[in-house]
């Protein structure tokens, strides 16, 4: 129930700052009759009143998870954000197997397993990526080697 | 024969020894992909387009290897809910009802056979299907015009929207979150930036294929980590697999007829396989004259569905390839797979690029093939695959979901833009909001718009234009019916409980 009409509330919201954004959209002298604004005008419309309808009607919500929980999906998420910005400048191996192996910590919390399992799938990934299938990955940081 | 001859070009140009190879790879990597619980015929092309594009394949070989995928994944999803009782994806659900309790009885070889020849069936009568209809609805479809084509658009949220979810509202407004996503970049006609925030990452708007990988890969992370991978456990061992010739022979018309519902409701925009092997299991509820033994392991209950969901995937082809619109989550996924190759459907696709039609038509029947081989025999092979422990998998999972992202774009800034999709997917869930639409509308969005302005082009502002048609008039009524009917037919509709799994 909450949950859905937080969802309603955030929407609308969201649909605000669209229409709003929308609304700021330069035009061209070069436009056709409906031009660049009116589509997300639409868009912005519909979501609202969805949004609304939401909020107003919510339905029976699944089972949130508990604090110790949340925890775990906050530290996921901080990995694969982690993961995603640390790639690029350090490689793929390192940053493969640290996150594969928190990952794996996470659904079976056994540190040995663990980092067998992260160093196993990225040096895994590597060779059929790199090597196999030839993508262009790099294993360690540029400035290395 | 027009039809021979045009199949006999797509052999030519489907049927090499690479190619052929590539179907193997697929349709291997398909089933495991269809077998496992939490990956399914979506997410598991989803994954792979990336990288088979990285990897420079050329048009005809990526779609070889992504359809077999997509069919492989359709012929897996059964090898879990027999087995483990859980659905392997979300088509393979009615097959729990009966395979498992089949699977319990000690007879999880005869269902898995049973069941792999039902897929054959369905897949197959649809691909022959799909060759007869798939030219015949791409000349109607050359009558379309922009409006017309605004309405279709219309009509696949609707009935996406419609029978797909519990909650008109709530799917309506995944769609919306999608066409949103979509206007984000420059305006075609007009050049000017939308909702970019001067953000250069962004001018180009938001790749697809990041948003389908977050939804239906990443995601899943988080599912798993909240569910700590309960549902990994083996549960029923399988013996020998031996053919029950007799069982095949007393299941045909059920796989007859499970084909036959299976491909309509294929057919229909956002209907898509779950709600074929529903329907299939449905109807052969209602024909059988001992109704008693079903959802505890009648051979019927397992061979219907399965060629119900397979014949789907074959039917939901046609919208996709004739008209460029996909009734279900996969053949989305497919319709990505296209335009990243550069390849429009549409009407026009079967004049101009009629090679890659048939070439992907015989790819159908030659995974199709290969298929059969390796879920029958084979299929011990996949059993073992499913005992691969989960916190090996999705660690794994996970990380090939960011190099197909990565070694496409090579920035940081979309892999990032992927996690978000991934912390939308997983609130979606939650929120028991539908992802498709998302996905529906992020791949649509552009071209809605386009056809809508070129509308106006043509009327001069007048939005009467928009209803002018026959054609038109008609689709704004189905999009209507569509997405109000459901809210009637629910109590109808509504889907039998699974059986607890591992309940012994």
């Amino acid at each position: 129930m909450a949950a859905d009409r937080i969802f309603g509330l955030v929407m609308a919201l969201v649909a605000l700052g669209y229409l709003l954004s929308a609304y700021q959209i330069q035009t061209s002298f070069l436009s056709d009759p409906m031009g660049p604004r009116i589509f997300p005008y639409l868009i912005g419309g519909f979501t609202l009143v969805c949004a609304l309808i939401l909020v107003v009607r919510p339905d029976a919500n699944a089972v949130w998870p508990g604090l110790a929980t949340l925890l775990q999906l906050a530290i996921a998420l901080a990995v694969l954000l982690g993961y995603a910005s640390a790639v690029r400048p350090l490689g793929f191996l390192i940053p493969t197997a640290v996150a594969a192996g928190v990952l794996s910590w996470q659904i079976n919390p056994k540190p040995l397993t663990a980092v067998l399992t992260g160093v196993g799938l990225s040096v895994g990934l590597f060779v059929l990526f790199k090597m196999v299938l030839g993508l262009g990955l790099h294993a360690f940081p540029r400035d290395w080697f | 024969m027009d039809l021979f001859s045009n199949l006999a070009m797509g052999f030519a140009t489907a049927v090499t020894p690479y190619t052929l190879m590539l179907a193997v790879i697929g349709c291997f990597i398909g089933t495991i992909i269809g077998a496992l619980p939490g990956l399914g015929p979506s997410n598991g092309v989803a994954l792979l387009i990336p990288i088979s594009f990285s990897m420079g394949l050329d048009a005809m070989a990526a779609l070889v290897l992504l359809t077999s995928v997509y069919y492989g994944a359709m012929y897996g999803g059964r090898i879990s809910s027999i087995l483990l009782g859980i659905p392997g994806d979300e088509p393979a659900m009615m097959t729990v009802l009966d395979g498992y309790p089949m699977a319990k009885q000690g007879r999880a070889s005869d269902a898995l056979v049973i069941s792999g020849v039902a897929s054959f069936v369905g897949a197959f009568l649809a691909t022959i299907g799909l060759m007869l209809l798939a030219p015949v609805l791409s000349r109607v479809a050359y009558q379309f015009g922009p409006a017309e084509y605004f309405a279709l658009y219309l009509l696949a949220f609707c009935t996406l929207g419609g029978v797909g979810s519990n909650n008109q509202a709530k799917s309506a407004l995944a769609a919306l979150i999608g066409l949103g996503i979509a206007m984000v970049g420059l305006d075609q006609t007009t050049g000017m930036e939308r909702f970019t925030f001067g953000e250069m990452h962004l001018m180009d708007g938001v790749d697809f294929l990041v948003a389908i990988v977050g939804l239906f890969a990443v995601s899943e992370v988080f599912v798993f980590i909240e569910s700590h991978g309960k549902n990994s456990a083996i549960g029923v061992k399988l013996g020998k697999v031996t053919v029950p010739w007799g069982a095949l022979k007393r299941t045909w018309g059920a796989m007859l007829r499970g084909s036959g519902v299976g491909f309509i409701a294929g057919i229909l925009p956002g209907a898509g396989a779950s709600l074929g092997s529903f329907l299939a299991y449905v109807l052969e509820k209602g024909v059988a004259k001992d109704k008693s033994a079903f959802g505890k392991g009648a051979e019927r209950g397992v061979a219907a569905p399965e060629a119900g969901n397979n014949a789907a995937a074959g039917g939901a082809l046609i919208p996709m390839l004739t008209l460029g619109v996909p009734g279900s989550g996969t053949t989305a996924v497919l319709l990505a797979l296209l335009l990243t190759l550069n390849i429009t459907p549409g009407p026009l696709l079967f004049t101009e690029r009629a090679d890659v039609v048939w070439g992907l038509i015989a790819a159908l029947l030659i995974a199709n093939v290969v298929l059969l081989i390796m879920n029958v025999p084979m299929v011990k092979i996949f059993v073992k695959i499913l005992m691969v422990p989960s916190y090996v998998l999705l660690p794994g999972v996970t990380m090939i979901a960011f190099v197909g992202i990565f070694s496409l774009t090579g920035s940081g800034f979309d892999m990032q833009m992927m996690v978000a999709f991934g912390v939308l997917g997983y609130v979606c869930r939650k929120l028991d909001i539908p992802t498709v639409p998302i996905i529906l509308g992020i791949l649509l969005g552009n071209a809605m718009e386009d056809n809508l302005r070129r509308a106006m082009v043509l009327s001069n502002g007048d939005w009467g234009y928009l209803f002018q048609s026959g054609i038109s008039i008609g689709l704004w009524t189905a999009a209507i019916l569509g997405f109000v009917a459901p809210l009637f037919l629910r109590g109808f509709l509504k889907k039998p409980a699974l059986p607890e799994a591992n309940e012994d």
